[in-house]
C-alpha cells in the first residue's frame, strides 16, 4: 500500500476520531465523579457514531446516536442522578478486582481482532474509499424483513417478555 | 437571475453558504418569534400593549434585551461543577444547529440531504436531553437538579408518541428523505385531483395533531412546562444561569420552536414545493430555479403560522401536573398513534 492510498481524508478523520475515543474511554474508567465518566462515555458512543458514519454506514451511525446517545445515557444519567450523584471527587469509586478488567479487555480485543482477519484477510471490500455511497434504507430494512425475519421476530418476542416483566416488578399490588 | 442561481459553486463555497445559512435558519425564527409572538401577541392577548419604546411599536426591544443579556455578569455558583455548567448550555444550542441541518430549503436549498433524514431528525433531537440533565446537575442546587431530571422524563416520554407519529407520514410518502417527503406532497394527488398536490395533513391528520402535542412537549412550552415551573422550581434547570449563559438556554428554546416548525411543515404541509400540477412539473429535475428563493419563504411563512399555533396554547392553557403529563402521554397519545399507524399501512396496502 503507497501513502498516496493512506492519506485520504477519510483515514485521517479515522485517526483523529480513534484518538479522541481512546482517550475518553481511559478517561471512563479514570475520572473519580459518576457523572464526568457517564459524560466521557457519551463522547466514545458519539465517536462509534461517527466512525460509522466515515464508513458510510449512514443509518447505523443515527441509531447509534438515537439510541445510546438519546437512550441509554440519558436513562444512565437520570438513574444516577436520582440516587447518588455527588459533585466534586469521590474516592471510593473502584472496585477492588479492577485488575480483573484487563485480561478481559485483552481477550476481546484478541477475539475481535482474529474475527476481523478471519472473515476478510486482505479483501478490500471498495477499491477507492473516495467512491462509497451510503447504504439506502430500503436494502437494509429488506434484509431485516426478508431472510431475516425470523431471528427479527424473536428478538421483538425478547423485548416484549423483558417489558412486561418490568411492568411486574414494578407493580405495587 | 436564472443563471446566477444555476451557477455552480465550489464546494469551499457551498459549505461557508450552507453554514451562513444555518445561522440564518436558527436565528431568524428566533427573533421573530420572540418579538412577534412572546413580546406582541402574549400583550395582546392580556389586553396590554407589551414593549412600545424601543422603535416603532417596540420592534428595536430585542436587540435591546440581547445588549442586556450581554452586559450581565457571569455567575458561577461557588460549589458548581465549572466546566460542565459553562458547557451545557452550548450542548442544547448544538442539538438545534444539529436539527436545521436536515431541513430542506428548496430543490437545491438544503444543508445535507440526509437519506434517513427523519431517523437522523428524531435522533439528534435527543440530544439537547443531555444538555439539560447536565445543566441540572451541575448547578449544585435541589431545584435546578428537579427540574433537569423532570425535564428528562419528560423529553423521553413524549418523543416515543413523536417517533410513532411520524412513520404514518414516512409509511405514505415510502422514503426516510425529506427532500422526498415533499416531492411526494406535492407529486401526489387526491383521488385523482392534483391541483392541491396531497399534503399529509389532510390523509395524517391524527399523526400531525400528535405530532404538534409531542413537539410542545419537546419544547417544553406550557401546559408542559413542568421542568421550569416557576411556582415550585424558581426556573428549573435554568436557575443558576445568568448573562450569556441564560440567553443562550433563551436563543435555543425558541430557535428549536422555530425548526420544529419547519419539520412539521415538511412532514405535513408540503414543505417548501407548491403542487407542481400547476407549473407542469413531473420530477424534481422539472423545477425551476426561482424555486430556491421561493421555497424559503413559503417554508417561512408556514413556520410562522405553525409557531403562531404553538404559541397561541401556550398562552391559552394552564399547567399540567406531572402524574397527568406522564399519563396523558403513555394512556392516551402512544395508543392512538399505533392505532393510527395500523390503519396507515392498512390503507397503503389497500391502495
Amino acid at each position: 500500500m503507497v501513502a498516496a492510498d493512506l492519506l485520504v481524508a477519510q483515514n485521517v478523520g479515522f485517526g483523529i476520531i480513534s484518538l479522541l475515543m481512546v482517550v475518553s474511554a481511559l478517561r471512563v474508567v479514570t475520572v473519580n465523579n459518576v457523572v464526568h465518566a457517564a459524560l466521557w462515555l457519551v463522547v466514545v458512543l458519539s465517536g462509534a457514531a461517527a466512525q460509522y458514519l466515515l464508513l458510510s454506514a449512514e443509518f447505523v451511525a443515527i441509531t447509534q446516536v438515537l439510541v445510546y446517545v438519546g437512550a441509554v445515557m440519558v436513562l444512565f444519567l437520570f438513574g444516577t442522578m436520582l440516587t447518588r450523584a455527588r459533585i466534586g471527587a469521590e474516592s471510593d469509586l473502584n472496585n477492588k478486582n479492577w485488575a480483573l478488567g484487563i485480561p478481559v479487555a485483552l481477550l476481546m480485543l484478541g477475539v475481535m481482532t482474529y474475527v476481523i482477519i478471519d472473515g476478510f484477510g486482505s479483501e478490500r471490500l471498495i477499491e477507492n474509499p473516495g467512491d462509497m455511497e451510503p447504504i439506502p434504507v430500503q436494502v437494509i430494512s429488506d434484509d431485516i424483513f426478508g431472510p431475516y425475519l425470523l431471528p427479527f421476530w424473536a428478538l421483538s418476542f425478547v423485548l416484549l417478555v423483558a417489558v412486561i416483566g418490568a411492568i411486574v416488578l414494578a407493580r405495587k399490588d | 437571475m436564472n443563471a446566477l442561481l444555476a451557477a455552480d459553486l465550489p464546494y469551499w463555497a457551498q459549505s461557508l453558504l450552507r453554514v451562513l445559512g444555518g445561522v440564518v435558519a436558527v436565528l431568524l425564527p428566533a427573533g421573530t418569534i420572540v418579538y412577534l409572538f412572546l413580546f406582541k401577541m402574549m400583550s395582546f392577548m392580556q389586553s396590554r400593549l407589551g414593549p412600545m419604546e424601543a422603535g416603532p411599536y417596540g420592534s428595536m426591544q430585542l436587540f435591546a434585551e440581547v445588549g442586556k443579556w450581554l452586559q450581565k455578569e457571569d455567575i458561577t455558583p461557588a460549589r458548581a461543577d465549572r466546566v460542565i455548567f459553562k458547557i451545557a448550555p452550548l450542548v442544547v444550542l448544538a442539538s438545534t444547529f444539529l436539527l436545521v441541518a436536515v431541513v430542506p430549503f428548496g430543490p437545491d436549498a438544503w444543508f445535507t440531504n440526509f437519506e434517513a433524514g427523519v431517523f437522523y431528525m428524531l435522533a439528534v433531537s435527543s440530544v439537547s436531553v443531555l444538555g439539560i440533565l447536565m445543566a441540572g446537575w451541575s448547578s449544585a442546587n435541589k431545584y435546578s437538579l428537579l427540574g433537569g431530571l423532570r425535564a428528562a422524563g419528560q423529553l423521553i416520554a413524549y418523543e416515543l408518541p413523536m417517533v410513532l407519529a411520524v412513520i404514518g407520514v414516512i409509511i405514505q410518502a415510502g422514503t426516510m428523505n425529506l427532500q422526498g417527503i415533499v416531492l411526494a406532497q406535492n407529486g401526489g394527488e387526491i383521488f385523482g385531483w392534483n391541483g392541491l398536490g396531497n399534503p399529509y395533513i389532510l390523509t395524517q391528520f391524527t399523526g400531525f395533531i400528535i405530532f404538534m402535542i409531542a413537539v410542545q412537549a419537546e419544547l417544553t412550552q406550557t401546559p408542559f412546562d413542568m421542568p421550569i415551573a416557576e411556582s415550585e422550581l424558581v426556573s428549573g434547570y435554568m436557575t443558576e444561569y445568568s448573562g450569556f449563559r441564560f440567553l443562550t438556554f433563551f436563543i435555543a428554546e425558541f430557535a428549536t420552536a422555530g425548526v420544529f416548525s419547519l419539520i412539521a411543515s415538511v412532514l405535513f404541509l408540503g414543505g417548501w414545493g407548491v403542487p407542481f400540477a400547476w407549473f407542469d412539473w413531473n420530477s424534481i429535475d422539472d423545477v425551476s430555479d426561482w424555486m430556491n428563493v421561493v421555497g424559503p419563504l413559503i417554508m417561512f411563512t408556514k413556520m410562522m403560522g405553525l409557531a403562531f399555533v404553538i404559541m397561541w396554547v401556550r398562552f391559552s392553557y394552564p399547567r399540567f401536573r406531572e402524574d397527568q403529563l406522564q399519563r396523558f402521554a403513555w394512556k392516551v397519545l402512544i395508543p392512538v398513534s399505533l392505532v393510527n399507524i395500523m390503519i396507515t399501512a392498512i390503507l397503503k396496502v389497500a391502495f
